[in-house]
């Protein structure tokens, strides 16, 4: 559903119709000098205002939470699927006068695209239409369609259809017909064992596919890490000419590295390949709503139900299973469909990388400019600098990250540690990856804690600060053991502003490290565990991506509502964590002054 | 609890009347110095141009009270402060003469200001306990001097609370927040805290001034046991208070030292026309 222009205007006129009514009351009230009126407070229409400004400001923020929170949401509900017939007179949809999908809106046909019959007819259905998600994208070619309303004979909700996900070409929404096994036997849908059958397979297919997961991710995976590091040792020691003894040994031993790790690799890729070809046994037979029969394997299928046959639970059911699938599945299909885990996961250790950054950095120099410097006309510029660096446009600081990060400083690191990447042309911290994406968020919100930090210590009483002297603490020490514990809370307010700017910023990390699509997490089980160098997804780049980027715009809107959902949560879950431990603190370091 | 009988009085519980300031003053000629605390032709400048003490000599005996008295910005406190040089922490001040501490100046460049200020404890005019727990505000200046050894911190907090006539109070909660004490109960703590260490000297900035009567006397029979111990030096607004809890009265006026006698002499028998205006209550 989306808010109309005139849904808009309708309401904004209201609420500017409210308080204008309510203003000129007050104004004119206050102009009636009767006796009683000296004893009005003067300023009252003040307060009002301020009090107005406030409501407005809140009023829109809960609308859009609101508007983000009703289209995130019910992209994972699941919804029934129509069967729509088309009148005798009416173009059917690729010769067929039937087609089935679900009814995703349904507007006025826009006045630019009306025929002229259209125009004149009396009957108002013919200038709506319906937005239909056909799925079967495999044979369709695309997923989503229009049809007017005017052309409808009816809707009905069959039983018999199911909606199922798939591992590509997106969903599929059909009638079955029979399930084909390895050994030829089929059981046809009228059999009262079929869904059973069905249900049990399709889990079946989804546990041999994690199976294969586990396989080429969990022990492929470092086999490959290891073989590629070996293979650039032997590329590398191979163009020496000519070689020392001790590289001839070295590329000995290369070689015979890598013959060991082929060694190891292929039984394992034999043993995927059973897999594999183990998902390709069974197939299902089925009819799409168009009439065109189609079969594939079921080792394609993820999950499927039957959509008019839902009874409450089961949807709440499949909602709660939607949800969990988005937040931890990985994503298929250009983004487009599946899950974002590798988009959270990569939010939240930037995230925390960022603030692990700015933390001390930020901290420290506060302590500096506030307790150490002599306070003269240089402190004060330096303050200033400081106070305008919170204002430069961020894609300024990717670029300067981007720059001296990225370029400088990678490219020196490159150099002095991984000389071979450099040789061969991969660069290894010389391109954007975590780490300078987190210092690049780390230098933007820095500003930030500084502000926050010296406010906080600026708060610290001074009597709490003699009286530390008076006991012969040097000043580090008044600062370590009671200033900076006192200023705790008000650290943490910093750090919770800085995490939720660094959270939403996706201009600076296009240049510095994120990537549409990555192959790999950040953090996974190989040595050295966290990897620096390498890229990352993010919340914000992705819908991005979704919204501008992906070749299907309709497909993808529902999971831009959903991603940006997600975003928000993360965010308010990251502030809220911080504020706890800010409220915790504050009982315990509550100072009498206040 | 009854300051005559208390068990560190060298003669407890012969006394049958309560004794006369004079007489419970500690005797120089005992081995305790009459010097302790020398200033010598000191003066004080603030923004090195703006003198606010001119040329002050005056000597501070061992293990007696000697209260500082005079007006308002008459530079009392800021010679306080200067004894255990805390006021260095305002910048562009400069000083001429020089505090001597048992013979030693307390501007030798060899002494660290640190190890000075540990042999010196203050109490503040408003009492400012640390945000922490009772047993952990008294035990901070151990912690910075690197002694954390908790028999000895254990010893240290029962020691300072029964000298400081806190214990009974507060022996059950020690590792309570300190804020939760009343206002006088505050203002001990904080006088545990400076004792803590065992200094020499203490220094005391109108430490009743923001207390009830009750409060205060229980601070001044705290000062009378205390000076068995210590050197104290108090400054203070309120004269009755001086009359009763100091040895000798210095009295102060404009950054001058006008008089400086035994407590009663300068009371009863004033030698300066000013002191006696500002003892007899016409100015101040």
């Amino acid at each position: 559903m989306q808010w109309s222009k005139s849904d808009a205007i309708i309401v904004s006129e209201t609420w500017i119709h409210i308080f204008l009514v309510r203003i000129l009351e007050l104004i004119f009230m206050n102009s009636n000098r009767t006796k009683s009126s000296q004893d009005r407070p003067s300023g009252e229409i003040y307060v009002w205002l301020t009090a107005m400004g406030l409501a407005i400001g809140l009023l829109m923020i809960i609308s859009l939470l609101g508007l983000i929170l009703k289209n995130g949401v019910a992209v994972f509900w699941p919804k029934p699927v129509a069967e729509i017939t088309f009148r005798e007179e009416a173009p059917g949809y690729r010769g067929s006068r039937t087609v089935a999908g679900v009814i995703t809106q349904e507007k006025n046909i826009d006045i630019r695209d009306l025929t002229p019959e259209q125009l004149t007819a009396s009957d108002p259905a013919v200038r709506r239409e319906k937005q239909l998600f056909m799925g079967n994208r495999d044979r369709y070619g695309e997923s989503f369609a229009f049809f007017t309303l005017g052309d409808i004979e009816k809707v009905e909700y069959p039983a018999g259809l199911i909606h199922a996900e798939r591992m590509e070409w997106g969903d599929g929404i059909f009638y079955p017909l029979a399930i084909e096994r390895a050994d030829g036997s089929r059981i046809t849908v009228e059999d009262p064992q079929f869904d059973t059958t069905l249900r049990a397979l399709v889990n079946e297919v989804g546990e041999r596919r994690e199976r294969i997961n586990e396989i080429e991710r969990g022990k492929i995976g470092p086999i490959n890490a290891q073989l590629r590091a070996a293979e650039m040792d032997e590329r590398y020691l191979v163009r020496q000419d000519p070689r020392t003894p001790q590289q001839e040994q070295q590329l000995a031993e290369a070689r015979q590295r890598i013959a060991t790790l082929m060694g190891d690799y292929r039984p394992l890729a034999a043993r995927a390949q059973e897999l594999r070809a183990e998902q390709r046994l069974d197939r299902l037979h089925y009819r799409l709503p168009t009439g065109e029969a189609q079969s594939q394997v079921l080792g394609e299928f993820v999950h499927y139900y039957w959509p008019n046959q839902l009874s409450l639970w089961d949807k709440v059911q499949l909602f709660f299973y939607h949800i969990w699938e988005f937040l931890s599945g990985f994503p298929r299909e250009a983004n487009t469909e599946g899950g974002i885990f590798p988009a959270i996961f990569g939010t939240f250790v930037m995230t925390l990388l960022m603030s692990l950054a700015v933390t001390p950095f930020g901290v420290l120099a506060a302590i500096y400019l506030r307790e150490y410097a002599k306070q003269g006309l240089f402190v004060r510029a330096v303050r200033i600098a400081i106070n305008n660096l919170a204002g430069v446009p961020s894609i300024v600081f990717g670029i300067f990250g981007l720059g001296f990060f990225v370029y400088f400083l990678g490219g020196n690191i490159d150099q002095l540690f991984f000389p071979r990447s450099v040789e061969l042309g991969v660069p290894t911290f010389g391109t954007g990856g975590v780490l300078w994406a987190s210092l690049t968020l780390a230098l933007m919100t820095v500003p930030v804690v500084i502000v926050a930090t010296e406010e906080a210590l600026a708060a610290v009483s001074r009597g709490v600060r003699e009286g530390a002297l008076a006991c012969g603490a040097s000043k580090w020490q008044t600062i370590r053991t009671l200033v900076l514990p006192a200023s705790a809370p008000g650290i943490l307010t910093g750090l919770v502003l800085a995490m939720a700017r660094g959270a939403g910023e996706v201009a600076p990390l296009m240049l510095v490290g994120v990537v549409a699509l990555a192959p790999n997490l950040p953090i996974d089980g190989l040595f050295p565990f966290i990897h620096f160098e390498r890229k990352f997804m993010h919340l914000g780049f992705h819908i991005y991506d979704l919204g501008f980027q992906s070749p299907d715009s309709e497909a993808a809107r529902p999971m831009v509502f959903a991603t940006t959902l997600v975003l928000i949560l993360l965010v308010i879950i990251l502030n809220l964590g911080a504020i706890l431990i800010r409220n915790r603190l504050r009982r315990k370091y509550l100072s009498s002054a206040f | 609890m009854n300051v005559m009988e208390h068990p560190d009085r060298p003669s407890a519980g012969n006394n049958t009347r309560p004794l006369t300031v004079a007489e419970s003053t500690g005797r120089p000629g005992q081995g305790y110095k009459s010097d302790y605390i020398a200033i010598r032709d000191y003066s004080f400048f603030y923004g090195g141009t703006a003198q606010v003490l001119f040329n002050l000599t005056m000597d501070i005996p061992e293990r007696q009270v000697t209260a500082f008295i005079g007006p308002s910005g008459c530079g009392k406190s800021t010679l306080l402060r200067n004894i255990n040089r805390m006021n260095d922490l305002i910048p562009g001040i400069r000083h001429e003469g020089d505090i001597l501490i048992d013979g030693n100046s307390v501007y030798d460049p060899l002494l660290e200001v640190i190890s000075l200020r540990k042999r010196i404890g203050m109490v503040f005019q408003k009492s400012n306990p640390f945000p922490k727990s009772i047993y952990e505000n008294i035990v901070y200046s151990l912690r910075v001097a690197g002694r954390s050894k908790k028999s000895e911190l254990d010893e240290t907090v029962e020691r300072s609370l029964k000298g400081a006539a806190l214990w009974d109070e507060v022996k059950d909660r020690l590792h309570e927040s300190a804020f939760g004490l009343s206002g006088g109960q505050m203002q001990r703590l904080c006088i545990a805290r400076a004792i803590a260490n065992r200094p020499e000297i203490i220094l005391m900035d109108e430490p009743c001034s923001a207390l009830d009567p009750i409060a205060t006397g229980k601070i001044e029979d705290l000062i009378h046991q205390l000076k068995e111990e210590y050197t104290i030096v108090i400054v203070t607004h309120n004269m009755q208070q001086a009359t009763r809890v100091s040895d000798r009265t210095a009295f102060f006026y404009l950054g001058k030292l006008i008089e400086y006698n035994e407590t009663e002499a300068v009371f009863m028998n004033p030698q300066n026309p000013q002191t006696e205006a500002y003892v007899s209550g016409r100015f101040g």
